[in-house]
């Protein structure tokens, strides 16, 4: 095993993809020259050249349409949206275009784009650079939506979801790019399933992307606290593994949903739904979830973290749920 | 700042093609003429839902340019998207299953009027969303110029959509990139009912073109003879350059929007101003006079047309309903082993 960070994990994972696959290019904003706004790029520029790795104009409904239209001609392209917020841009040729055009085909057209992006709040960046939306994409039938949150993962999905044949989007929480870790070799690169991070008895912690390293930290207090939590990885946000996350919630009889996503209309809500349709009377106790507080996330670093998941509230929210 | 909307003289003159390419060209219309015409009746008829945008007016446009490009070039095009796919290929009797939503249309019943796709002839829709052809449009040309495939992009939409941000974003991409793009504006005045001066603060179309450094020319788009003769050049210089070339055809709609259409944004006499000189009427007129048509021959034509859409018709009738059970199917890839079609 050998330790990597996130970033370089990720990079490995496109310099691979470069060079098993000619039809893959890696196009976005700032992705050549300056190495890419998370550095996830830097070097490939030099590696692979100008065509292949291209910068783009500030023009996320150009590019990403762009990037859909060259999936259809035939490469492989790893379109990187600088982050989700500006991704907004982007929403009508990924919801309007790639997400529906197999369909709309008949089964003719298959849009084997990948679209990357940051995503998430806790560095004091305010309110326009620091949305969690996720659960928007997960709303959307005809793509894929990946949410990375380990070393091995960062370095294992970009692959498999190449060769998907369909509209990927994968979130990066922006809190994970300096996260180093241990990288097993071979490393997973699955696509399709929820991974369980730590076992436990009393409790299924079910959440993705940033907060899942909150939620572990959570599990490790109620360790010390007499409380056994399981800690569910998502990583595929949709289509959801829904046999992993029953499973662990008809173990522990219990569900805590973490997710930095808003309250209202979240994903955390389809889980929930989804724990209530399929686990109701193996409950011990009503499942719940913690969100971030519907508010726009504010710079002030007291606020934002108030605004935010974090250790204190699942713990209470665990301790709530148990009675204790 | 105001724009005329009065239809200029008819074209008038010699028709310098061709005898073959002529006739293929008065075809090509009357094909989508008729076809149009029959989709109108079957939509009284409630055989056809949904919305029905008609081309009826414009068929100079996708007859005059279709015949420009090669089978290898990609076609995009808009949800008033008929005749291109017509011309393009797509057997009549496939489009007009997919209009009644059998599952012998060209998208297999899922798409209908707005989204005809046909992988085989490389026509990629049957856009719906005004502008949403554009960057798809250099995307495809991005990847042809990147595995070095000699085919263009022709890329279809109307100057409504040059309001959109997609239209200014991928010009910029096609030209910083130099990707070989044919961008086809079909000018028709109207935005829905929206009128060209009333959407946009700058009605030179070709001038909005020119600002990224795209090569721009108007042409007559009630002219199938000046349609063909652009269309052709432009797609030469498209391939020569392997650059976007931006190309505003100037035409007009005949019927309303779409089937919802009360029209109350154009004068009546605006409308039949125009219709004197349609495309078809005064191409046959200079066929007449120039000898390479009769009367006989036009009818023979038109008798020949008429049955095309007929047995279009009949074939649509006896098509099958998709079983509700395949409803989930084509939403993401089938699982390995399912064999698809190849785009």
């Amino acid at each position: 095993m050998t330790s990597t960070s996130y970033r370089d994990a990720l990079r490995e994972a496109h310099r691979d993809a470069l060079q098993r696959d000619p039809r893959v290019i890696l196009m976005g904003e700032d992705v050549g020259r300056y190495g890419g706004t998370y550095a996830v790029s830097k070097g490939l520029l030099d590696e692979f050249g100008p065509e292949r790795i291209r910068d783009t104009p500030l023009s996320e409904l150009g590019f990403v349409g762009a990037g859909i239209g060259a999936a259809l001609g035939g490469l492989r392209p790893i379109v990187e949206v600088m982050t989700v917020n500006f991704s907004l841009l982007a929403l009508d040729p990924i919801v309007n275009t790639a997400a529906l055009l197999r369909h709309m085909s008949g089964g003719q057209f298959g849009v084997p784009v990948v679209i990357r992006m940051a995503t998430g709040a806790g560095r004091q960046l305010a309110a326009q650079h620091s949305h969690s939306l996720e659960g928007w994409y997960a709303h959307v039938p005809g793509i894929r939506v990946l949410a990375p949150a380990t070393v091995e993962d960062a370095r294992g999905m970009l692959w498999p979801a190449l060769n998907d044949g369909d509209p990927v989007v994968i979130f990066e929480h922006a809190q994970l790019y300096n996260m180093t870790d241990e990288l097993p070799q071979p490393f997973s690169a699955d696509i399709e399933h929820a991974a369980v991070r730590r076992a436990g008895s009393d409790v299924s912690l079910i959440t993705y992307g940033g907060s899942l390293w909150k939620s572990l930290d959570a599990a490790q207090a109620l360790a010390t606290q007499g409380i056994s939590a399981e800690v569910i990885d998502l990583r595929v946000l949709r289509p959801l593994d829904e046999a992993t996350l029953l499973a662990s919630v008809r173990r522990t009889r219990r569900a805590l949903v973490v997710d930095e996503g808003w309250r209202s209309g979240s994903l955390a809500a389809e889980l929930l739904a989804r724990i209530v349709e399929g686990a109701f009377f193996e409950l011990d106790a009503p499942p719940a979830r913690v969100c971030s507080e519907e508010v726009p996330i504010p710079y002030a670093k007291h606020m934002e973290d108030a605004a935010l998941p974090q250790v204190p509230k699942i713990v209470a929210a665990v301790r709530q749920m148990m009675g204790r | 700042m105001s724009i005329d909307h009065a239809a200029p003289p008819p074209p008038t003159g010699p028709v310098p093609l061709a005898p073959e390419l002529a006739l293929q060209l008065l075809a090509g219309m009357l094909r989508i003429r008729r076809m149009e015409e029959k989709c109108a009746e079957l939509y009284g008829q409630t055989k056809i839902r949904g919305f029905l945008h008609l081309y009826i007016g414009e068929e100079a446009v996708a007859a005059g340019a279709m015949p420009a490009f090669t089978p290898q070039d990609n076609i995009v095009a808009t949800y008033r998207e008929h005749g291109h796919a017509l011309l393009r290929g797509v057997g009549m009797e496939r489009i007009m299953a997919e209009m009644y939503g059998k599952r012998e249309g060209c998208s297999r019943g899922r798409g209908g009027s707005m989204h005809l796709f046909d992988a085989a002839t490389r026509f990629y829709g049957g856009n719906a969303i005004v502008g949403g052809g554009l960057p798809l449009a250099a995307g495809l040309a991005l990847a042809a110029k990147l595995q070095r495939e000699p085919r263009l992009t022709a890329c279809f939409f109307g100057e409504g959509a040059m309001a959109e941000g997609a239209f200014h974003e991928a010009m910029n991409l096609a030209a910083l990139w130099q990707l070989p793009v044919l961008f086809c504006c079909e000018n028709n005045l109207y935005a829905m009912g929206t009128a060209l001066e009333r959407s946009e603060s700058q009605t030179d179309l070709c001038s909005k073109a020119r600002a990224y450094g795209v090569e721009a020319r108007s042409v007559d788009g009630m002219d199938v003879v000046a349609v063909h003769d652009a269309a052709r050049l432009a797609a030469q210089w498209v391939r020569n350059a392997g650059q976007p070339l931006f190309l505003e055809l100037r035409t007009y709609r005949f019927r309303a929007h779409s089937m919802f259409d009360a029209e109350l944004y154009r004068d009546k006499a605006e409308v039949e101003a125009w219709k004197k000189r349609g495309p078809i009427h005064t191409y046959t007129a200079r066929l007449k006079a120039q000898g390479l048509l009769t009367e006989a021959q036009f009818l023979e034509l038109d008798r020949q047309v008429e049955g095309e859409v007929q047995r279009a018709v009949d074939f649509a009738e006896a098509g099958a309903w998709e079983p509700v059970e395949d409803l989930l199917k084509d939403v993401t890839r089938p699982p390995a082993g399912i064999v698809e079609a190849a785009p």
